[in-house]
């Protein structure tokens, strides 16, 4: 009974509020790409609604040392399946160099001994997966903001682009990288760290080694493991599908804070 | 409920005058809000499907102790699914667990022919969530400002002075169970346990979907740190998420089958049009 009264229902629904609704609801389900662009305006409105309630400085919720996650699972890439990456391993990353480049004032590269250096950070946050789950740790890192003060960003910049070691999925043409990107506003954010340690001790292979992005008002996909390289841009148009990160290519948000 | 009277003077059916039982804002708001919740009920089932397990805490992944599980396992005679809550293991071959996906039986917690999209697809089925958690919000601040602003609160939905004694509530209880509804003037408004049962989707479960959804933001966990102690943590939230939608559901099976059997047609037709039918007590001049 409650079946055919639900699809009847279903059926009044359609026919009482007309072409709009049904419009609005049909559009998402016959476009092939992920969601088409009436789905896509809701982004948009979040990450403004976001922004606008949050602003710039808001921090993420800090944890005790208690409420870390016995185990902290490991997601995406394992291990980055290269020649390149496996040496700079054996090396135990001696001769990794972070290379930051793009609409620098000034590129460079850090070796992590460098990194090491710098003044540092070390929080406890939550991790959570677009997927889902949860999970907590401790990272201590240089802040994101401070390197690039360093250096000098050109006035056209806009993003942060993340590119990492590790290839996620196999492609002919290598769109299977993996990389990542955050505006300025979360680069310069106090908690935004590139990340070395974790419940203090070098970062695992597993979550990320030698470096990771932290960004902590966002979900787990935005927190780029294996970073080799931080690129400076304007726009994501000269990047693999051209949306600013690989699961971004793959239909998801760019604003990952929901 | 105004007291229109327009059937009597069409004099279409002796005894029976229809009456203007629901306004506009209510009707329209009530429609996109079917229209919302089904498609939030049914997206958000595909983002449960990314990870079927729930927890309570600020923490939660595989290898802590879940609260549930929808899963599946494959022994000698292929795959079987189960739902397992504190220590009981529940078999669910075919629905939960493990369902038919174009033909074949497939590991997904809840089955194709109830999630949108119907394929494993997390990022679509999160556009469409959030596309209509927005248009959710939006409608329910303009049924929220009308029910306040137009006294539609005040004069049909607040109980009324008796209606919460207990003696009263029990009449209406048993009334109701032997699905017996009021008739003629009493028809004209709602219920206690319609009411009561309103205010609580209304003010209760609607607000705790929307709060318990917010808190899984870790941009809005940032903008309102409070929300994190108010349920404990974003797991917490997001297990009360999903009971609360459950409990909606429920709603929604017994609100449909009241429909049905206080009548179906004046019923959808008040929704529709406005215009509900009673029958008069007593001659009518």
């Amino acid at each position: 009974m409650t079946r055919i009264s639900l699809s009847r229902r279903r059926f009044m629904i359609g026919s009482t509020l007309g072409a709009t609704a049904a419009a609005l609801a049909g559009y998402g389900a016959l476009k092939p790409d992920a969601g088409g662009a009436v789905l896509r305006s809701a982004e948009q409105l979040t990450m403004k609604a976001h922004r606008l309630l949050q602003g710039r400085g808001a921090l993420a919720r800090e944890f005790l040392e208690a409420d870390i996650s016995p185990s902290f699972r490991v997601n995406g890439s394992t291990m980055p399946d290269s020649e390149e990456y496996a040496a700079l391993l054996d090396s135990n990353f001696a001769d990794w160099r972070l290379k930051i480049d793009g609409l620098v004032v000034q590129p460079r590269e850090f070796s992590l001994v460098d990194l090491k250096k710098l003044p540092a950070r070390t929080q406890i946050t939550r991790h959570d997966c677009v997927e889902g789950w949860s999970a907590i740790g401790k990272w201590t890192g240089v802040p994101l903001g401070s390197l690039l003060r360093s250096i000098g960003l050109k006035p056209s910049a806009r993003f942060a682009v993340l590119h990492c070691a590790d290839e996620l999925e196999k492609t002919l043409d290598g769109s299977g990288r993996y990389y990542e990107s955050i505006d300025l506003i979360d680069a310069f954010h106090p908690q935004t760290i590139l990340a070395y340690a974790m419940n203090g001790k070098d970062l695992s292979v597993g979550h990320g080694a030698p470096l990771r992005l932290r960004v902590e008002r966002q979900l787990g996909y935005k927190q780029a493991k294996y970073v080799m390289r931080i690129e400076i841009v304007d726009s994501f148009s000269g990047l693999w599908g051209g949306n600013g990160g690989y699961w971004e290519d793959r239909g998801y948000e760019w604003y990952a804070g929901i | 409920m105004s007291d229109e009277k327009t059937g009597h003077e069409n004099g279409r059916q002796a005894g029976t005058i229809l009456i203007r039982r629901h306004s506009v804002v209510t009707r329209v708001t009530h429609w996109l809000n079917v229209l919302c919740l089904t498609a939030l009920l049914l997206s958000g089932l595909q983002i449960f499907n990314a990870h079927p397990e729930l927890y309570w805490g600020q923490y939660g992944a595989d290898g802590d102790p879940a609260f549930l599980t929808i899963g599946s396992a494959e022994d000698k005679d292929g795959l079987r699914g189960f739902v397992r809550a504190g220590g009981i293991e529940v078999p669910t071959t075919g629905f939960l667990g493990v369902s038919s996906f174009e033909g074949e039986p497939t590991a997904r917690a809840f089955p194709a022919w109830l999630t949108i999209p119907s394929d494993q697809d997390l990022a679509t089925g999160r556009r469409w969530h959030f596309f209509f958690a927005w248009f959710f919000v939006i409608n329910g601040a303009v049924y929220l400002g009308y029910g306040f602003l137009s006294g539609h609160f005040r004069r049909d939905l607040a109980p009324r002075r008796g209606q919460l004694s207990a003696s009263y509530l029990w009449h209406e209880i048993v009334t109701h169970a032997r699905l017996r509804f009021p008739e003629g003037e009493e028809a004209r408004h709602y219920n206690v346990l319609q009411k009561l049962t309103y205010l609580v989707v209304i003010a209760g479960f609607l607000p705790m979907m929307l709060l318990t959804g917010l808190t899984m933001s870790p941009g809005v966990d940032a903008a309102f740190p409070a929300l994190l102690d108010l349920f404990g943590g974003r797991q917490t939230a997001r297990t009360i998420h999903f009971i609360t939608a459950s409990l909606l559901v429920k709603f929604v099976l017994v609100h449909v089958a009241m429909v049905v059997l206080s009548g179906a047609w004046n019923n959808m037709r008040s929704m529709i049009t406005g215009r509900y039918a009673i029958r008069e007590s007593g001659p009518k001049a």
